[in-house]
């Protein structure tokens, strides 16, 4: 939301598109979008950056200048909180574009019950998260819960899956795999569909198996969906928040905290001013690192 | 066949009529709306003193709604107080939390109310505001942090309740030795954990008088104050020496309760509140369960470290001030105590005046009387004698409970927790 906001005050800036785009509507005609672009986007942004400079009791704020990012960088949990993050969004994101490959690879082929199958990879996506969050954590329970109890059944003792620090943060990133899944296989599928047939035809008679087929034709061509699916599942991993405080609220302890969960818990405590200025850092670093990634995936799609 | 339409037609007509005149008396009832936490005992409370003050004031209407508990319930409290939306009568915990909400600016005075009469003076210090006004009255009855212990293992093992940490130890110790759990934990929900580092303050208290002023003044440390640390070495040592139950970083309050009053753990340290939970969740296993404090390093000075009840509040805000100060004073009456010993059982001593308990109370609440009365050691909990206490203490003890940082580790992090605290509060020397 806030990318939106820095991206659409561009026309606004740049006289020389306001120009070429003024004539084509009278002015009052933007007036509505207009008011609802300043109350809604540009108010909340502004004041969150001045919120984040003071000490709030949401009655009254007191100035105290950069000291809740001093104090959010001091907090001990927040570099393990930033690493998890990273953890998270990356592996979140890795995981979905090469399942979701393979399962959009499946699902268009000549297989039995296509449009089904398609719809059942979709259907988690459309399931509440916190609803998935609170099913898993009961099959994640150590002792009573179904995955270990099944494990049991054939000799093995499972892991603590959400109550071992070493896998926490792992089994959340796994059920959020499941759950969003769906979403890039579709993508995926649409990338794969539109391939001109003809590609595929001139590979196989000069004599292409289907390993060099999928790595020189399938790959390279449904890259723009391979961007689609890294950025949108990339941020979305960086700020995700209802799947962890759902299956583990950060637990055990401080072990599978995020950046938004650390936040969360600031708001929580009362600290109203420190975590407006966690949200702010926050959108600094999904802007620092969705930014170049999607120009970096963005020129690669050009240069082919 | 006419006359069939018309007969329904006067049916439908009077129908009509009916629920008009339905709504009219509906309306003419003031609505005071009541909001409490969701735990099984507080409700049951809640609900019965709503329905008896309901029956002897017919013209209000009270309507329960209830909240989480925890820190899901401070975020909520703040956050309904902050708009405007808070309920006109709430139930919220006293002392340093009661602190946090602001109460100067959002909360009614209810200083000169006649009710604060009967109110037992210990309970209006931990709700009165930095103005000096008293903003509370008390629901529920006074507790003990402690240790609720399984008898029928303690009779079975030949066991007696310690009075020193090293007897709790040799008990731990031969309770494992016979193959069961020592001590129950339920990190499943995380404000189970903090009873080992709360639950010890009588015994800081007993080493280190001038803590709590030192600590509200930015000058005493846990990490630096041996007393205190000890808390936190205790939780570590109860987790080293291998006594918890398997499932402890999932299990839940109610797990733990239900485990201590079925003999699946011998020990659960817990506030003594819990007893009404025993009540509602193993009520055949009520005469199972006893309690003991928190014990110190010295058997001669065994005391308890006490819970003041929540209170009920009247934000800035309720547009039925009056009738509301009609239910808190029926709340804050004998016959408001008589009505939540019936519906929850009382878990300790009330905090008005000439409030009776009954003869035959559980053996927790028999257990931790004698604490209160003449004779007895007891001390209030820090966050009675000081407004801060650090939001992040229960993820720390999950973390030293469970053998993820160490006992000084764990302090060193929750002095800077309360720091922030402090300086939100906006305290000097911070």
């Amino acid at each position: 939301m806030a990318v939106a906001v820095a991206e659409g005050s561009v026309p606004i800036a740049n006289p020389r598109r306001k120009s070429r785009t003024a004539g084509l509507y009278p002015s009052w005609f933007y007036l509505p979008a207009a008011i609802i672009f300043a109350v809604l986007f540009m108010l909340p942004t502004f004041a969150s950056l001045f919120f984040s400079l003071t000490r709030w009791s949401l009655q009254k704020a007191d100035f105290i200048g950069l000291d809740n990012f001093v104090q959010f960088f001091r907090e001990p949990f927040l570099f393990q909180g930033l690493v998890n993050t990273l953890i998270y969004g990356t592996v979140t994101s890795a995981s979905k574009v090469v399942l979701g490959l393979l399962l959009a690879l499946l699902l268009t082929s000549d297989i039995f019950g296509r449009g089904y199958l398609r719809a059942v990879v979709f259907f988690p996506v459309l399931v509440s998260t916190v609803g998935v969050g609170i099913t898993f954590t009961a099959m994640m329970h150590p002792t009573q819960g179904l995955i270990n109890e099944t494990l049991a059944s054939i000799g093995i003792k499972g892991p603590g899956w959400l109550t071992d620090p070493r896998f926490a943060l792992y089994s959340v990133a796994l059920v959020d795999v499941w759950k969003g899944v769906g979403l890039a296989t579709v993508i995926y599928i649409a990338g794969i569909v539109s391939i001109p047939l003809e590609y595929y035809e001139a590979a196989k008679i000069d004599g292409a198996t289907s390993w060099q087929r999928f790595w020189t034709v399938t790959l390279p061509l449904v890259q723009p969906a391979t961007a689609t699916v890294i950025i949108l599942s990339f941020i979305g991993g960086l700020r995700s928040f209802d799947l962890i405080w759902a299956m583990t609220k950060g637990g055990p302890g401080f072990t599978s905290d995020v950046i938004a969960s650390v936040i969360y818990k600031q708001y929580q405590a009362g600290f109203y001013g420190l975590s407006t200025a966690g949200n702010v850092v926050l959108f600094i670093m999904v802007a620092l690192l969705a930014v170049p990634l999607s120009m970096f995936l963005n020129r690669k799609e050009v240069d082919r | 066949m006419l006359m069939r339409k018309l007969t329904r037609a006067a049916l439908v007509t009077t129908g009509v009529i009916a629920i008009l005149a339905g709504t009219a008396n509906a309306q003419d009832k003031v609505k005071v709306t009541f909001l409490f936490d969701n735990a099984p005992s507080t409700v049951a409370m809640a609900e019965a003193l709503a329905t008896a003050f309901e029956a002897k004031h017919p013209n209000i209407d009270i309507e329960t709604e209830s909240r989480p508990g925890g820190a899901d319930g401070d975020n909520l409290i703040k956050t309904r107080l902050a708009t405007g939306e808070m309920a006109d009568v709430f139930l919220y915990n006293s002392g340093s939390l009661f602190q946090a909400i602001n109460p100067t600016q959002n909360l009614v005075d209810l200083t000169s109310e006649p009710f604060q009469a009967n109110v037992i003076d210990s309970f209006k210090s931990v709700v009165t505001g930095t103005d000096g006004k008293v903003y509370g009255a008390p629901i529920g009855t006074a507790m003990g942090g402690g240790i609720l212990y399984n008898i029928p293992i303690y009779k079975e093992l030949g066991l007696t309740p310690p009075k020193s940490w090293a007897e709790f130890m040799a008990n731990n110790e031969k309770i494992k030795a016979a193959g069961k759990t020592a001590v129950i934990q339920s990190f499943g929900e995380t404000w189970t954990s903090q009873l080992f580092v709360l639950g010890d303050f009588y015994n800081v208290l007993a080493a280190d008088p001038s803590f709590p002023a030192d600590y509200t003044a930015g000058k005493a440390k846990y990490a630096t104050t041996p007393a205190a640390m000890k808390g936190f070495e205790r939780q570590e040592e109860i987790f080293k020496g291998g006594y918890l139950n398997e499932d402890f970083a999932a299990a839940t309050f109610p797990d733990g309760v239900t485990k201590v009053a079925t003999g699946e753990g011998a020990h659960y340290p817990m506030l003594s509140f819990a007893v009404a939970n025993i009540k509602e969740l193993a009520p055949e296993n009520i005469n199972d369960v006893g309690f003991f404090a928190i014990p110190g390093d010295d058997a001669s000075n065994n005391g308890l470290t006490t819970w003041m009840p929540s209170g009920l509040y009247i934000p800035t805000t309720s547009k039925h001030q009056a009738e509301a100060k009609e239910f808190i004073a029926f709340v804050a009456s004998i016959e408001g105590c008589d009505v939540q010993t019936a519906s929850a059982g009382a878990a300790g001593p009330y905090l008005v005046k000439d409030c009776k308990l009954p003869a035959d109370v559980p053996p927790v609440v028999a257990d931790l009387l004698p604490y209160f009365q003449e004779g007895g050691h007891s001390a209030p909990a820090l966050e009675f004698l000081s407004p801060i206490k650090g939001p992040a203490l229960e993820q720390i003890t999950v973390e030293v409970g469970s053998g993820i940082r160490s006992a000084a580790d764990g302090a060193a992090l929750y002095d800077e927790d309360v720091k922030k605290q402090a300086q939100q509060l906006g305290l000097p020397g911070w």
